[in-house]
């Protein structure tokens, strides 16, 4: 049976060190919608990607990914949701010592008893989507920045997964490839109905692609909504990000004394 | 002034136990870590997660074959001093010809299995601190996970599994290429045939004796991957961090092969 929605984050709470990061977050993506979580640098949104795709414990709350509960599903059940999952970090993170082609192949290897010579084709036809026919043979290090995060999307949706996520995917690029990208990541969602979480602080990029954007500050989720209603949103801190305006916070008096003085 | 040293004091003692809390803390990783592997080297396979045969055999071609050259240089040149203190020594007794008990011994009980272990230690603990913490680095590990691959069945388990087999190997030729070396200055010296040399030299040694060389390669070969491995994924702070862990994997390495060997050589002669 199909679970209500795709991905459910439940009052989230994560620290790093005695650092809170995520202040109770809620969040729900449905299926097949392309999600774009935004906030500026330190607003936690790559702390909730990477909760997201269970590489952290967290503190209070819970994270469901096709209707599992991640923290609670065994280890052969998370096994099999990863399968599910494709992602595309903001490096590329291809494995250095590997070509391209063995990079996208690595999860079918890994995962399926397929022969070589179909590995081999899938990869090339994954390859070929993202505009990279051809480039099998090169190894990571020959490829240019935006190559690099096209081989990782290869490599993310080799396995047709039902959730793909982005973290940063036009950094570094220029403008041109990260419309190409853009273009790309939309054309996953509707040919093959993947819904994708996209973390982001590319404000042009944001609107163009998402559904819905949820947008983050300080650990918390200011709004989550369709791109009109953040638009048109009356939220101050949400205006500030959409219109580049610097933070204008009132400076406490005596607790900017105490940080300067280092609390003596 | 008193309470400034009593301060001191406090902060030393501070010191000292928050070294040894990491020490115990990293000593359990390193235990964790081993039995990982081998988890997974048993488990693997059922759990969907195998040990790839073809990434171990990979593996034994770069720790073992690619390094013999460098071990047949360093053995023989040991051998070669070996023999040179030996007849510098025995000369005052008049029992020169006694030096190939001297090198036939040391060689297989200690020179052997130490000189290949710290070589090892600067090729392969180093390379796989470098390798390991470089994909810390650009975040390969978490793509690994992310793809349901351990990155322990993943990276760890085939390179213990080639350590364990190719250790004692290199370990045998090198107390072969030591002894050789000794054989070459006897001839020299002495004008001691190598067949008589030989002779002399599996007369005098036991198979116990080799043995207990071939058991500490063993002991090395799970010393070195595992601070090599556990220094690269404990990295932070990008290529400077790299190289630090690198350093620190081999100095560590050859610090623990040493210690180990003596905790060793004092149990197994008692």
């Amino acid at each position: 049976m199909e679970p209500d929605h795709a991905i459910e984050v439940e009052g989230l709470v994560t620290h790093y060190g005695a650092r809170k990061i995520l202040d109770g977050v809620d969040l729900t993506i449905e299926h097949g919608e392309i999600n774009i979580i935004m906030g500026g640098s330190g607003s936690g949104k790559s702390t909730l990607l990477r909760h997201l795709l269970g590489l952290h414990t967290p503190t209070e709350g819970s994270i469901k990914l096709l209707g599992q509960d991640i923290d609670k599903i065994s280890p052969s059940e998370l096994h099999d949701l990863r399968t599910n999952m494709g992602v595309s970090f903001q490096g590329g993170a291809l494995i250095s010592s590997m070509t391209v082609g063995e990079n996208v192949q690595l999860p079918l290897r890994e995962h399926t008893k397929l022969d070589d010579s179909t590995m081999g084709i899938m990869a090339r036809m994954k390859l070929e989507v993202v505009n990279l026919g051809g480039f099998e043979d090169l190894m990571p290090s020959e490829l240019s920045g935006g190559m690099i995060k096209r081989a990782a999307l290869a490599r993310a949706i080799v396995m047709d997964p039902k959730m793909l996520f982005f973290d940063e995917p036009s950094a570094g690029l220029d403008p041109v490839a990260s419309s190409e990208l853009d273009d790309l990541i939309l054309k996953l969602r509707d040919s093959m109905q993947m819904t994708i979480v996209v973390v982001t602080h590319e404000l042009e990029s944001a609107f163009k692609i998402a559904d819905r954007i949820t947008v983050l500050d300080q650990g918390k989720i200011l709004l989550a909504g369709s791109v009109e209603e953040v638009k048109n949103s009356s939220i101050e801190r949400v205006q500030d990000l959409l219109n580049r305006r610097s933070r204008n916070d009132e400076i406490d008096a005596d607790q900017y004394m105490n940080r300067l003085t280092g609390g003596a | 002034m008193a309470e400034l040293r009593a301060g001191g004091f406090r902060q030393s003692v501070e010191n000292l136990g928050r070294v040894c809390a990491e020490f115990i803390e990293e000593f359990g990783y390193y235990l964790a870590l081993t039995f990982e592997s081998f988890y997974w080297v048993f488990a693997g396979p059922f759990k969907r997660q195998p040990v790839r045969f073809p990434v171990v055999v990979s593996q034994m071609v770069e720790i073992g074959i690619a390094a013999l050259p460098i071990v047949f240089i360093l053995s023989f040149a040991i051998g070669v001093m070996l023999a040179i203190q030996g007849v510098h020594t025995l000369k005052q007794f008049g029992a020169e010809t006694q030096v190939v008990l001297g090198i036939a011994l040391s060689v297989t009980r200690e020179f052997g299995p130490l000189i290949t272990g710290i070589l090892v230690a600067g090729r392969t603990g180093s390379a796989l601190a470098a390798r390991v913490g470089t994909m810390q680095v650009n975040q390969e590990v978490d793509a690994l996970r992310v793809m349901g691959i351990n990155p322990v069945r993943y990276l760890v388990s085939p390179v213990l599994l080639a350590m364990l087999f190719m250790m004692p190997l290199i370990t045998l030729f090198s107390d072969f290429a030591a002894m050789l070396g000794g054989a070459v200055y006897c001839n020299l010296d002495l004008g001691l045939g190598y067949v008589a040399y030989w002779d002399q030299g599996t007369a005098f040694i036991t198979p116990n004796d080799v043995l207990q060389g071939l058991f500490k390669s063993l002991v090395f070969a799970v010393i070195i991957t595992l601070v090599g491995v556990s220094n690269g994924f404990s990295v932070t702070g990008g290529a400077e961090g790299v190289g630090r862990a690198t350093t620190r994997a081999v100095v560590l390495a050859i610090c623990y092969l040493v210690l180990a060997d003596m905790t060793f050589t004092y149990f197994l002669n008692r």
